[in-house]
């Protein structure tokens, strides 16, 4: 096969909600090479199924075999690569920021009102913000307050879902 | 009525149709071995549980039904590692149960504990680890749906001692209902508008092949396939998983393509137009280096797992389906198709005319000889004894391809042998599964003198349940094959492939208790082979001494092209064959 461009894409996968399924999955990326960006795992409206949604990079041909293998895992009901539809797309982060002088703290309150971030937790010289917001928001965010002192960090990865007037979401298709 | 988890195990086997077992008990399983006796399954008893699952697998091979093993926890469960491997690779049904220490000890590196699901969930294509005796029966009938349904392949279900201790109600009823598995629905019927491309494309290219992998023989389509090419005048080419497909001797039939493929095969499909793959993936085996691969051929390809669909080649007609069923589908179109074109036997036989003439200009060929066996007229003496009639097993390397070359096969499932993987070790024990699966067939492991060092042992096990297996061990005193690149790409720099140190394998043979004989001249050959065909209550091993410095031609190098095969030296011309 050509090569193709590489780019990020976001996939969804439904599965039975058992460690096996989770294990298989990850093994999947492991032994054929796949890089794995993000991973979430949650259960969905029917607690005995999880979604996931991962973000790999890859040519078109490299994530067409992602989901063609992810669709052979017996544990698998759907693969949806949502990368090119219309959708809801967010990630949560929780960053704790050092804050030192009053002008840091200040810095940090106007770009938390900026971004409709809140500060969830303080103490003398810290701050921890927490942000939900699409991966470009989230990126934007960390790239000013970045100067301020980022001293820890996590991030759930993306979660996302097709938008309902799409027309082709997962449970129209259950 | 209440049932232990051992005696619903045993009782939904027989269910399920099961009646033959090859396992090795140990303290895990204890409670399944003890109500063994009172099970009418027959169990047999290797001598290493890899055993066990390779003659799981040559049983599923050569009878078409699903193969079982038993092994215990820890080294019972990783002893049958290749074999599963080695099943799973060739999409071969086999279910793996395993015991394992009891829940309450799971995850305490307790005696002989392994993560046994975590070790093979990258060589099956589903495993359970029972944690309840109430889901037990329902989750062996779902390991024998998976195993049988869809791709075929290995499930394994691993077993902790209290689930097969434990007491709780069976229906037998209840289990005899379908199969749900809510997220498993693989695709059988092709899509009807594909097929009708496909028969078009069919009739009207002037350079088809039709490309047989080991899928047409797993789902049964052989019969079709070969009626497909017969009404629209297709050569064909098989794949080593694939060449009981096809009749040896069919004037279509232009033998094995690939790295040890015929000039025919490889030729016509760096040729062709249009590549017809049926059940089968574009393997680097087969396909050489990938980029010439029938370099001006559109690809359809048929397939039952969607994800081989160009994973390796560009597809233009994909056909996701069971390939029996897709076969009954297109056969009949194909028909229609041809009819309609009226240039079609004009333009077709041109093309038949020309791969005919590759066979005949570039036979596969050897130097006969009356001093040294030549290994490749061993084979050639096998196939005349035994009127092409038999189930050939074979190991990995030089003899392997060999036996693909020269053994004309008559009928679907008489080749089993390791393809994907290249387990060597495989052959002894997958004949004596085949024989067990086969018991009115001549069964005849063709091996080397490395591999059957590798499962030697087992030739006790057909000793002790007197499965006659015939094998022959084409002994060069060398790691053959392996030899073999080091002379042609190593310069001769042979490294660790001398097995000048071996035991006498006719007495070690008779050690054992089966029968030994050995020919070391071209001339003792038959005879031996005769002597080999009377016994009918023990395994026979024949040393065959060949000439230790035979290569296998034709060969494409690796990261060659199908068309830059080395042939082989046809010096004597006169003395060719024809293929």
């Amino acid at each position: 096969m050509e090569k193709r461009e590489e780019r990020k894409h976001i996939i969804s996968v439904l599965v039975e909600n058992q460690p096996g399924a989770l294990a298989r999955i990850i093994e999947l990326f492991s032994s054929r090479g796949y890089n794995i960006e993000s991973l979430n795992v949650g259960h969905t409206e029917d607690p005995t199924i999880s979604r996931l949604t991962m973000v790999a990079k890859g040519d078109e041909h490299t994530i067409e075999q992602i989901v063609k293998q992810l669709r052979r895992i017996v544990d698998v009901f759907k693969v949806r690569d949502l990368t090119d539809k219309r959708k809801l797309d967010r990630e949560l982060l929780i960053v704790r920021l050092s804050v030192d002088t009053a002008e840091k703290k200040e810095e940090v309150k106007r770009l938390v009102e900026i971004f409709g971030a809140q500060i969830v937790d303080l103490s003398h010289d810290t701050y921890t913000v927490e942000l939900t917001g699409d991966e470009e928001q989230v990126d934007a965010f960390l790239q000013l307050i970045k100067p301020i002192g980022i001293k820890e960090m996590a991030r759930t990865g993306r979660v996302a879902m097709v938008r309902a007037l799409q027309g082709d979401t997962f449970s129209d298709e259950r | 009525m209440k049932l232990s988890g051992a005696e619903i195990l045993l009782r939904a086997l027989e269910l399920e149709g099961v009646d033959t077992i090859f396992g090795y008990p140990g303290g895990a399983v204890l409670d399944i071995y003890d109500r063994l006796p009172f099970s009418p399954l027959k169990h047999y008893l290797t001598r290493h549980e890899q055993g066990a699952a390779h003659a799981a697998d040559g049983y599923a091979r050569a009878s078409g039904k699903v193969g079982v093993c038993f092994a215990t926890s820890g080294p019972g469960a990783t002893n049958l590692v290749t074999g599963l491997a080695t099943a799973q690779i060739d999409s071969v049904p086999v279910v793996a149960f395993t015991g394992n220490v009891p829940t309450s000890m799971i995850g305490n590196d307790a005696f002989q504990e392994v993560d046994t699901v975590g070790i093979t969930r990258p060589i099956t294509k589903h495993n359970f680890l029972v944690k309840d005796v109430k889901d037990l029966a329902d989750t062996v009938k779902k390991a024998f749906h998976i195993a049988r349904t869809g791709r075929p392949g290995v499930v394994l279900v691993d077993l902790p001692k209290d689930v097969s201790r434990e007491l709780t109600d069976f229906f037998e009823e209840e289990y005899k209902t379908p199969v749900q598995i809510r997220s498993y629905k693989p695709v059988l019927k092709g899509h009807p508008g594909q097929i009708k491309r496909a028969a078009k494309a069919i009739a009207s290219a002037e350079r088809p092949v039709l490309y047989i992998g080991g899928g047409v023989v797993s789902s049964g389509a052989s019969d079709l396939v070969v009626k497909m090419a017969e009404v629209a005048n297709i050569p064909m080419v098989a794949t080593l998983m694939g060449l009981t497909a096809v009749p040896g001797t069919h004037p279509f039939f232009l033998g094995m393509l690939g790295m040890h493929g015929t000039y025919a095969a490889n030729m016509a499909v760096q040729e062709s137009d249009l590549i017809i793959a049926v059940g089968a993936r574009f393997d680097d085996r087969v396909t050489g280096r990938l980029s010439d691969f029938a370099p001006n051929a559109k690809v359809i390809h048929i397939d039952i797992d969607s994800a081989e669909i160009g994973k390796n080649r560009a597809v233009d007609i994909p056909i996701v389906g069971d390939a029996k069923l897709v076969m009954e589908e297109l056969l009949p179109e194909v028909e229609k198709q041809v009819a309609k074109n009226r240039e079609f036997y004009r333009v077709r036989e041109k093309w038949i005319v020309k791969v005919r003439s590759w066979l005949e200009r570039y036979p596969l060929w050897y130097e006969p000889s009356d001093r040294v066996i030549k290994p490749q007229f061993v084979i050639e003496k096998i196939w005349e004894i035994t009127k092409g009639e038999a189930v050939i097993t074979t190991d990995v390397g030089q003899h392997q391809m060999w036996t693909a070359q020269y053994y004309k096969f008559r009928y679907p499932r008489q080749l089993i042998t390791s393809g994907g993987l290249g387990t060597m070790g495989f052959g002894v024990p997958a004949a004596i599964g085949a024989k067990v699966g086969r018991p009115e067939k001549v069964v005849f492991c063709i091996s080397g003198d490395g591999s059957f060092q590798m499962n030697m042992q087992e030739i006790v096990t057909a000793v002790h349940y007197n499965i006659p297996i015939k094998v022959a061990i084409i002994n060069n005193n060398f790691l053959g094959m392996v030899r073999q690149w080091q002379g042609i790409f190593y310069d001769r720099n042979y490294s660790q492939v001398h097995l000048d140190v071996q035991p006498d394998f006719v007495k070690l043979v008779e050690a054992m208790g089966g029968v030994g004989l050995r020919a070391e001249k071209p001339q003792e050959v038959e005879a031996v082979l005769k002597e080999a065909m009377a016994v009918e209550d023990r395994p026979v091993v024949i040393d065959f001494i060949v000439d230790r410095e035979e290569d296998v031609f034709p060969m494409v190098p690796p990261g060659g092209a199908l068309h830059e095969m080395l042939l082989p030296n046809y010096g004597k011309k006169k003395e060719k064959k024809a293929v």
